[in-house]
């Protein structure tokens, strides 16, 4: 069925079909639609689930563990401030192996205060042991939902599903809302090995000496490894039952482009128009939209890149001191690989500002006019 | 001593022989807030679930990969005692077990400060757990450092003898009892029978029940092991910290009535934290714990 809906409506609709247990939430702008919409389903009975309306994110995400724990699929959604409340918790998340899934919708970090979108917020909490999905569209964004419940599930790794502040957050756009039936033949109900009950009293958590802790580090990051084909082998699942595929990356134009914008977000869509308007003046441009960001798909980001003479990231975050952490991430996944092209990174679109056709453009004529990145940091839109 | 020795001859056991918590555990010599765990735990059964933040206990039930206990234990982040149990009661209801006693059991420090925010939204939540709070009235587990608990006088690592607390003790309490909740009880370590009655009766209680217990810590009180139950009898005895329930904020029970209030001089002074005070400074303690029991009694009757 075809609806109408805004990217944080299709957040609920993905909580919703994966049959959300326990949904802890607090509302923090642009977020507050996701957990309206969930909280009248919780009340109307269209979904049978708890809704804990918590006094702060930092008590969504422990209460999240909770449930968890005692084995119901738990939801919540959260936003810039809140995530970075939510920080401790993430690590907590990820580390006791519950796997939440939780929707971000990416804004600004204050101050000055902003509600309009960039990634710092999600980006700060790289190393917490998540997985992260950057959506593109409200589509993509509900079908993910139901994707990073199952892989989660199969890992007992947490996951964040991204998607920006009022570029999708409130914008409408037609989503094909999935069946429930064949939805629940995709996800099975979570029933996790090892579960907080007093049937089998054991203690979670508990203080972890050096000659321990280390191993269960250890295979957060083994399981963590299995991520990306365990990603691209439910996304193709979800295709066969659904017709859209779930990658780590979205290719687009990519085969015989000789330069490559690499993108993320919706930032990844404005992309595609650029390329198609450079087509058309006969630069071979193609999109490589990085989906998943942890784990990071360094093999389809080789396997693009290799193939192409020059790319270009464009980030929409800033790690200060180093530049763009999406630019830092591919040159990582590039460095000491054979027949790599050189990389040039930019930094366009903090607290909000549009990145159009114009910007990518700008972008496009100021890599093509160089053989090699002069600086760490070309500023796109910025007021010098 | 040989008076309460006598006293102790006569009483009848009636807690449960049943023991939940086994030998092996980690808490100091004399430590109160053990003998809090196993009566509460003869009180619930073992079809308990225990959310236990940074405190004493988050390390007393035993390192990865062992457990004291034999009921299940999330031991959770400082300041989630309340929050994570509102999660496991929800995850445990979802999941069809309506049954289980969830319980957060934190220290002074995990309930009157740092966890404070999240008991308060569960209070307010009516939330359907236990929450016990065992006083022991400094930060012990990270070595003796001030809480908002902490009384007046006393000396802890951050509060040194020059400067020792000057501020009262938080109530609680009070700040419980104005969240309306179903049932609010103090007890302590020297009453186990008084505990486990009134844990039983929490058990079978809807919403939110909060336990604020004292559980003396001889290695923070520089106090002798074996007179952490002497302490903690003392301390009902002369009002310090009288045994009491409320109702719905409002129904106040004494559970132990004091015909002869026994005044705090001897209380305070065998505990070593308090050794620098002078006879006027415990004078005042005398008067704000008197105040503080006429308070009481005004509210009991």
């Amino acid at each position: 069925m075809k609806k109408v809906m805004m990217g944080n409506h299709a957040l609920s609709y993905g909580a919703m079909l994966s049959r959300s247990q326990v949904i802890a939430a607090y509302p923090i702008t642009p977020q507050t639609q996701v957990v309206e919409l969930l909280s009248e389903m919780c009340a109307d009975g269209t979904l049978d689930a708890q809704f804990i309306k918590v006094e702060s994110e930092h008590s969504a995400m422990a209460a999240c563990i909770g449930s968890s724990v005692a084995g119901a699929r738990s939801f919540t959604a959260t936003s810039s401030q809140g995530l970075a409340l939510m920080h401790e918790m993430l690590h907590w998340a990820a580390g006791g192996r519950h796997p939440i899934v939780m929707g971000n919708v990416n804004r600004s970090m204050a101050p000055g205060w902003s509600i309009w979108t960039d990634q710092n917020d999600s980006l700060s909490e790289r190393d917490t042991g998540w997985m992260q999905y950057y959506c593109a569209s409200n589509q993509e964004v509900l079908d993910t939902v139901i994707q990073a419940f199952k892989v989660s599930e199969a890992l007992m790794i947490p996951a964040m599903v991204v998607l920006d502040a009022f570029a999708l957050s409130h914008t409408y756009e037609v989503v094909d809302v999935p069946g429930q039936a064949l939805v629940d033949k995709y996800l099975p109900p979570f029933n996790p090995a090892i579960r907080l009950t007093p049937k089998d009293p054991r203690a979670f958590g508990g203080l972890t000496g050096s000659e321990h802790y280390m191993e269960l580090r250890y295979k957060l990051q083994k399981d963590m490894e299995k991520a990306p084909a365990l990603i691209e082998e439910t996304g193709l699942e979800y295709e066969k039952l659904f017709g859209r595929y779930l990658g780590l990356v979205d290719a687009y134009r990519c085969d015989d482009a000789e330069f490559v914008f690499v993108t993320s977000g919706t930032a990844g869509f404005t992309a595609r128009v650029a390329v198609d308007e450079l087509r058309a003046t006969g630069v071979k441009a193609g999109n490589l939209r990085i989906k998943v960001f942890r784990p990071f798909p360094v093999a389809r980001v080789r396997e693009v890149l290799k193939k192409v003479k020059k790319a270009a990231v464009v980030d929409r975050n800033c790690s200060y001191g180093a530049g763009g952490i999406f630019y830092q991430e591919v040159k990582a996944a590039v460095y000491g690989q054979a027949g790599m092209p050189p990389l040039f990174g930019y930094i366009a679109g903090l607290g909000g500002r549009d990145i159009t056709t114009d910007s990518f453009k700008e972008v496009a004529a100021d890599a093509r006019a160089k053989d090699r990145a002069d600086q760490d940091i070309v500023w796109i839109g910025v007021k010098k | 001593m040989s008076q309460d020795t006598k006293k102790e001859k006569k009483m009848t056991l009636t807690l449960p022989a049943e023991e939940l918590m086994a030998c092996g555990h980690l808490a100091c010599q004399g430590c109160g807030a053990t003998l809090a765990m196993r009566y509460m735990l003869k009180a619930l059964g073992q079809r308990t679930v225990l959310c236990i933040p940074a405190c004493c206990w988050a390390v007393i039930d035993g390192p990865y990969p062992y457990s004291s206990m034999d009921c299940p234990i999330y031991h959770c982040a400082f300041e989630t005692a309340a929050s994570t149990a509102t999660g496991v009661k929800a995850g445990l209801e979802m999941t069809g077990d309506r049954e289980t006693t969830v319980v957060s059991w934190a220290g002074d420090g995990g309930t009157f400060d740092i966890g404070l925010q999240a008991l308060s939204g569960a209070a307010e939540r009516n939330e359907d757990i236990i929450y016990v709070c065992y006083d022991n009235e400094a930060y012990m587990n990270t070595g003796i450092q001030r809480s908002s608990a902490t009384p007046y006088g006393a000396w802890t690592t951050t509060t040194p003898v020059k400067h020792f607390k000057n501020r009262p003790k938080k109530d609680i309490v009070a700040i419980m009892a104005a969240h309306k909740i179903p049932y609010i009880a103090t007890a302590s370590v020297s009453h186990p029978e008084d505990f486990f009655k009134k844990m039983k009766k929490a058990k079978d209680i809807k919403g939110t029940r909060f336990f604020h217990v004292y559980a003396p810590c001889p290695t923070g009180w520089k106090s002798r092991p074996e007179d952490t139950v002497k302490l903690a009898r003392m301390a009902v005895q002369n009002a310090y910290f009288p045994l009491f329930e409320i109702e719905n904020g409002e129904k106040y029970t004494l559970n132990i009535k004091l015909k002869d209030k026994k005044p705090i001089n001897d209380y305070v002074r065998i505990q070593g934290r308090f050794r620098h005070l002078t006879d006027a400074q415990i004078a005042d303690i005398q008067a704000e714990v008197d105040g503080r029991w006429e308070r009481l009694l005004k509210l009991a009757n």
